[in-house]
């Protein structure tokens, strides 16, 4: 039950700018907090781990709790000198983890 | 009526006394400051202990929170974020939240720039904390409150 993960950063920039990138991943982030309707706590169930890569190295990372809003979004930046791949990757509670790449053109 | 014996009042007094404590552990006559004091034990855990200065950190949240489910959140430091002087961590926490912590960013020296913004959940009108670490092992912390209007933990 893969959702896709919504990503927006430029496809291209100059060498050494500083580019904005903006994720959104759909998932109901149960914070263990919430009870169903006989009472009992519903598990908590969430995305954990954000993490973002450029060309292989570490740009941005997050350790995410239950108090992040469900569909969790996460905004940040990264420096690029070179032309590459971002990837990004995103980790359940449960161990599922979930990626994708976007390239970008630096010139 | 027959007095209570000074036994018997000591007793009941004791239990009353066991009675407020096990209230307390349980957090329900002290919720609030309980939550604090774990927020306290986050931070001290993060910094090692050190005392983080205040400052340095723009933390951005509304005023006014209408929907506590979802909260519009940016904390940034203004570093050079350069190889040998960069910020490291920030870590957020939300002192009257259910569970204090929120976040804990991890930048890079190709961040570019210290600063992340997201959508946090708060339970009630709180203080967010912001504890920023650098590479060079520095602290500051900076905070905010919010007023929420609907609380956002689902209970």
């Amino acid at each position: 039950m893969a959702e896709k993960p919504r990503l927006k950063l430029p496809k291209q920039a100059k060498k050494g700018e500083v580019i904005e990138i903006k994720t959104l991943m759909p998932h109901i982030m149960e914070s263990g907090q919430r009870k169903d309707k006989d009472g009992k706590p519903i598990p908590r169930k969430i995305i954990n781990k954000f993490a973002c890569e450029f060309n292989g190295k570490p740009v941005f990372s997050a350790n995410l709790e239950p108090a992040i809003a469900a569909n969790p979004y996460m905004q940040f930046y990264a420096k690029v000198d070179a032309s590459g791949t971002f990837k990004f990757t995103w980790t359940d509670d449960d161990g599922t983890v979930t990626t994708a790449e976007e390239k970008i053109t630096v010139g | 009526m027959r007095q209570l014996s000074r036994r018997a009042t000591l007793a009941i007094g004791a239990t009353l006394g066991a009675g407020s404590a096990a209230l307390t552990i349980f957090g329900w006559s002290d919720s609030a400051s309980a939550a604090a004091k774990e927020a306290a034990a986050e931070i001290a855990k993060f910094t090692g202990g050190k005392t983080a200065e205040k400052g340095k950190i723009t933390i951005e949240l509304p005023e006014i929170a209408e929907n506590g489910n979802t909260v519009p959140l940016s904390v940034s430091v203004d570093a050079p974020m350069t190889a040998d002087n960069y910020v490291s961590e920030i870590l957020v926490v939300a002192e009257g939240n259910p569970n204090p912590g929120v976040a804990t960013f991890h930048f890079s020296a190709v961040s570019g720039k210290a600063e992340a913004a997201t959508r946090i959940r708060l339970a009630t009108t709180q203080n967010i904390i912001a504890v920023a670490k650098t590479s060079k092992g520095e602290f500051f912390t900076a905070q905010k409150l919010v007023k929420v209007t609907i609380g956002g933990c689902g209970g």
